[in-house]
């Protein structure tokens, strides 16, 4: 009781503050406090509800912040690189000197690094398929309710939280010295690999429990084995949330920067990682590699001024590509989320 | 369970599965979960291997190597001497965590990192300063108040925020937002600690948003309806009710914010810098943690050398830091979900 007619009274300061043309009806109330306790409940909503006013207001505003910095962001760098996302700058490799840039110049861009972005994915992509769809399969088909999986359980969550730089010291040490791969195509995407592994083993692990259990017993029913349960039953209707899933993961690993540094993926690399085997084109699995944030990052610490609309380039067309996969795991999810 | 499969499996008895297959499948899929866990411990061994040859002079395995070819030769002493010479001391754990002058290439080489931490600590608080208080209201507006179509909307449309690549937040920092700092405090450098906290806070309100939008969403209805019952107003309900009673879940959203805010890597080098420095004001330039290990990836330097070594010194006590925060985040919002079971 004492505790909220205290906080009435600091009400009653603040409302008046807030409305003095009011004051006389405050006054009022005032006299009356003592003798009825119900006489500022009345007072109070108004205040409350001005309060409450407010505080959508500011809730509202902070809400707006977010979706403001995402405006100001894009256009600012649609801005920068209004102009200078050419044909050249998608089909040259990158130079130091600014005037190759230019229209009409000898022509400069992206393509060793786009080309590169694209073959780590796709390399990316076949191993987090089979690592991370594999790693779903046995947590929700084969692994019992035990410690065991528990322990992988909690510490794939605890993966999730590790700074991406750290995966970059591993790859680093185990795949680019230890194993000797060197700084290549290979070691990068490996690594890119163990970085969103717990992400695609969660997303895979959501799409596999979707499938209903009515479905595996039928299969069960007429003489299936686990893993023909599996690989005919769960599997097939699992893969459309198993292929959202990755993609997206994916779209994140094709923005990650940091582990390739640590890779030593090369920052000015002048050609494709393609070899040509007899006429073929074939990735380069071992040679050195440019990717397309690494080159944006390049850019971007160069201090001649013009290279900033070069980074905004690149950044375009990054952003692109995420764009592109981000809408085919949206049009898979949608096309196949009818059940 | 088994028992009952074959006691029913009349009907395979001439079918051409082999009975080792299913166990095969199993080791397979198995292998793939495993690999998790070997995540796990290699970089555990990576990080402790690597940082014992910053502090020592060889690192874990050179030691080994070192030991073990003492003992095949079958001359204790000289295992023990590998051992002696091995564990010799480079930098001492002490001069790390206490010492207050980073330069480990360039002499006078001195290897406290204190500088570090307090670049990583100076974009932390800043971004939490937006960040926490940005997406705790945005949280408590999408769930108390927004319509369910509008929350529809916009909680993705926040979500692309955390979606997009740090080294475009980075370009953000140096094309915008330190050319707007400029404007009003004209002595700002290129590089500067407010643009990197800004960007960084940017980055981290969608994982405060959205996870606190959950926890505030998991709230039962009944606990509402009974303080509207009471008397108490929307705002009364969502700050007396609602966020006390999701605390657990948004604090533990902000301890994961703040843990990638830690981990954060490109947008803060390129746009705080390459310069340790111990400072409170905003406007200069300072270097975080991951923003050295970035600076030494893209140098020269020689492998097994101090300033490569302490690559892993640095990302060691990184990973200490973060593996921190998720845990006790964990912990957090473990004992919030036993609350409404």
């Amino acid at each position: 009781m004492t505790g909220s007619s205290s906080s009435s009274d600091d009400a009653r300061t603040d409302g008046d503050e807030l409305a003095r043309p009011e004051g006389g009806d405050h006054v009022r109330t005032d006299g009356g406090e003592h003798a009825n306790p119900f006489a500022t409940v009345g007072d109070d909503i108004e205040r409350k509800q001005r309060i409450g006013r407010v505080f959508v207001a500011v809730c509202a505003a902070s809400t707006l912040v977010g979706i403001v910095a995402l405006v100001v962001l894009l256009a600012d760098v649609l801005l920068e690189a209004w102009g200078w996302v050419t044909l050249e700058f998608l089909t040259y490799p990158p130079s130091r000197f600014i005037e190759n840039y230019y229209p009409g110049g000898r022509g400069a861009g992206i393509f060793p690094a786009l080309v590169g972005s694209i073959l780590l994915i796709a390399l990316t992509a076949v191993f987090t398929m089979v690592l991370g769809v594999g790693a779903a399969i046995y947590l929700e088909e084969y692994a019992a309710e035990s410690r065991l999986k528990g322990f992988i359980e909690a510490n794939i969550s605890n993966l999730a939280g590790v700074p991406s730089i750290v995966y970059g010291l591993l790859g680093l040490a185990v795949f680019v010295r230890f194993a000797g791969f060197g700084e290549s195509l290979l070691a990068g995407a490996l690594t890119l690999t163990l970085l969103i592994l717990p992400i695609v083993i969660v997303s895979s692990q959501e799409a596999l429990r979707a499938v209903p259990d009515s479905q595996r017993h039928a299969a069960y029913g007429v003489g299936a084995t686990d893993w023909e349960v599996v690989r005919d039953v769960v599997l097939p209707s699992a893969l459309p949330g198993i292929m959202t899933g990755t993609i997206l993961s994916l779209s994140r690993a094709i923005g990650e920067t940091a582990p390739l540094i640590m890779v030593g993926a090369a920052t000015s690399m002048f050609r494709a990682p393609i070899e040509d085997v007899s006429g073929i084109p074939v990735p380069d699995l071992f040679g050195p590699f440019a990717a397309m944030p690494m080159q944006i990052f390049d850019w971007a610490r160069l201090p001649e001024g013009d290279f900033q609309h070069v980074a905004a380039a690149g950044i375009v067309v990054l952003l692109s590509i995420l764009l592109l996969m981000n809408a085919t795991a949206i049009l898979i999810r949608n096309k196949y989320e009818t059940r | 369970m088994s028992d009952a499969t074959e006691g029913a499996d009349l009907s395979r008895a001439g079918s051409d599965i082999p009975a080792g297959k299913n166990l095969a499948v199993r080791g397979v899929f198995f292998a793939c979960a495993l690999v998790t866990v070997l995540t796990t411990f290699g970089i555990v061994v990576v990080l402790v291997d690597g940082a014992l040859g910053f502090f020592r002079e060889e690192t874990l395995f050179e030691l080994l190597a070192s030991v073990g070819a003492g003992i095949l030769a079958g001359s204790p002493t000289e295992a023990l001497e590998a051992l002696r010479s091995g564990l010799a001391a480079r930098v001492t754990v002490t001069e790390f965590l206490f010492g207050t002058e980073w330069s480990p290439i360039i002499r006078p080489r001195s290897y406290g990192i204190l500088p570090l931490v307090w670049g990583t600590m100076i974009i932390v608080v800043g971004s939490a300063l937006i960040a926490l208080p940005v997406g705790t209201a945005t949280a408590i507006y999408l769930s108390e108040y927004a319509d369910r179509r509008v929350r529809k909307v916009i909680k993705p449309t926040l979500e692309i925020l955390a979606g997009i690549p740090t080294i475009v937040y980075g370009f953000f920092a140096l094309s915008f937002i330190t050319p707007l700092i400029q404007r009003f405090f004209p002595e700002t450098g290129t590089f500067n600690a407010a643009a990197g906290a800004i960007v960084v806070g940017i980055m981290i309100i969608p994982m405060v948003s959205s996870l606190s939008e959950d926890a505030m969403s998991a709230v039962p209805d009944d606990l509402r309806n009974a303080a509207y019952g009471l008397g108490a107003t929307k705002f009364e309900v969502s700050t007396d009710v609602v966020f006390p009673a999701s605390l657990s879940g948004v604090i533990a959203s902000y301890i994961l914010a703040i843990s990638r805010a830690i981990g954060e890597t490109m947008a803060v080098t390129l746009a705080v810098g390459m310069q340790p420095n111990v400072t409170l004001n905003p406007l200069e330039p300072a270097q975080t943690m991951t923003a050295y290990m970035v600076q030494i990836g893209i140098s020269d330097v020689s492998v097994g050398s101090i300033g490569y070594q302490s690559l892993f010194a640095v990302g060691l006590l990184l990973f200490a830091m973060t593996l921190a925060m998720n845990l006790l985040s964990l912990q957090i919002k473990g004992r919030y979900q036993e609350e409404y079971q």
